[in-house]
């Protein structure tokens, strides 16, 4: 089953990546505001149902993709949620 | 075994870089240095255990996060639990926040620069294994080498777990409350940012480093060799 998993720095929490990014797309005449960096992970679950699936997901932004202390997470599941 | 020197295990990742380092001082400071590949499911008889600096695992996902999950850690984990001393410096700090041996975790800089040069470090806690050599307040010189130092503390960390602190001014990565080191609530597991194993010889700059090291190596050497 695909999965994408998104990891965000949490509101509040300092981004010195997305500041500079957005720094750099100001100065390349965009006007943006609010940039955040985070991550993207692309995967493929082996589980007999989604729910399964999204439970796998969620443990291993728990206990790996995520730190949960400065970032939060969100799981896409492709065929559909359960 | 007993020559009166502590047995000090030094762990080695894939990408640590200044196990070398610190194993030379600590050997410098009169322990005996053992250096685990962090392959091993079991720790050997050690007193003491560093986690030295470096990039594991390539820093890939976050710092530490991967490396936590070796099979040294999990005995390093148990060692900890069992009241062992464990330091982590710079990496190896990072290891033991992701880890959970350690509150809160590091970040990369607020300045996006890497960090290279020496820092002053104010010693918060004398009554710690591994400040014992260290005055109340002293200020160390002592270098600092890290892309992610910004110390991110739990909004509940007590001050008595503040060890260092950049001196006022000197911050490098914009580390909250201007943290340096900090230990966890029983005050066995310490965690900082500055490197004191390059910061040994005066003929380098600064022996400032040692102090911590020295301190570890007598805490080590008192529980080696402790009445049982």
């Amino acid at each position: 089953m695909r999965a994408t998993v998104l990891v965000r720095p949490k509101g509040g929490i300092l981004d010195p990546q997305g500041e500079a990014v957005e720094r750099s797309l100001r100065q390349l005449g965009f006007a943006v505001d609010g940039a955040r960096v985070g991550r993207l992970i692309d995967l493929e679950v082996a589980a007999p149902t989604p729910a399964e699936a999204r439970a796998q997901l969620e443990s291993m932004c728990e206990r790996l993709l995520a730190n949960t202390l400065i970032e939060s997470y969100e799981i896409e599941l492709e065929s559909g949620d359960p | 075994m007993s020559d009166g020197r502590p047995r000090i295990g030094v762990l080695v990742f894939p990408g640590s870089n200044d196990d070398g380092d610190a194993v030379w001082a600590l050997a410098a400071l009169g322990a005996r240095p053992v250096t685990v590949w962090h392959g091993e499911r079991e720790l050997p008889p050690l007193d003491a255990v560093v986690l030295p600096g470096g990039f594991s695992y390539g820093d890939y996902l976050r710092c530490g996060a991967i490396a936590r999950f070796s099979p040294a850690m999990e005995a390093v984990t148990e060692f900890a639990q069992a009241d062992g001393l464990v330091l982590g410096i710079c990496n190896g700090f990072q290891i033991l926040c992701e880890a959970g041996l350690l509150p809160g975790v590091l970040r990369p800089n607020a300045s996006l620069s890497f960090v290279c040069r020496d820092v002053d470090v104010v010693v918060e806690r004398t009554d710690t294994p591994f400040t014992t050599r260290c005055e109340e307040g002293a200020t160390l010189t002592i270098p600092v080498k890290h892309g992610e130092g910004c110390y991110h503390a739990p909004q509940d960390l007590p001050e008595e777990q503040i060890v260092f602190r950049y001196a006022p001014g000197s911050n490098p990565n914009g580390s909250e409350r201007d943290i340096a080191g900090v230990a966890n609530a029983s005050g066995n597991v310490l965690g900082l940012m500055p490197h004191p194993e390059h910061a040994v010889d005066p003929l380098l700059g600064s022996g400032d480093g040692g102090l911590v090291l020295a301190s570890l190596v007598d805490a080590a050497r008192a529980r080696a060799y402790a009445p049982a």
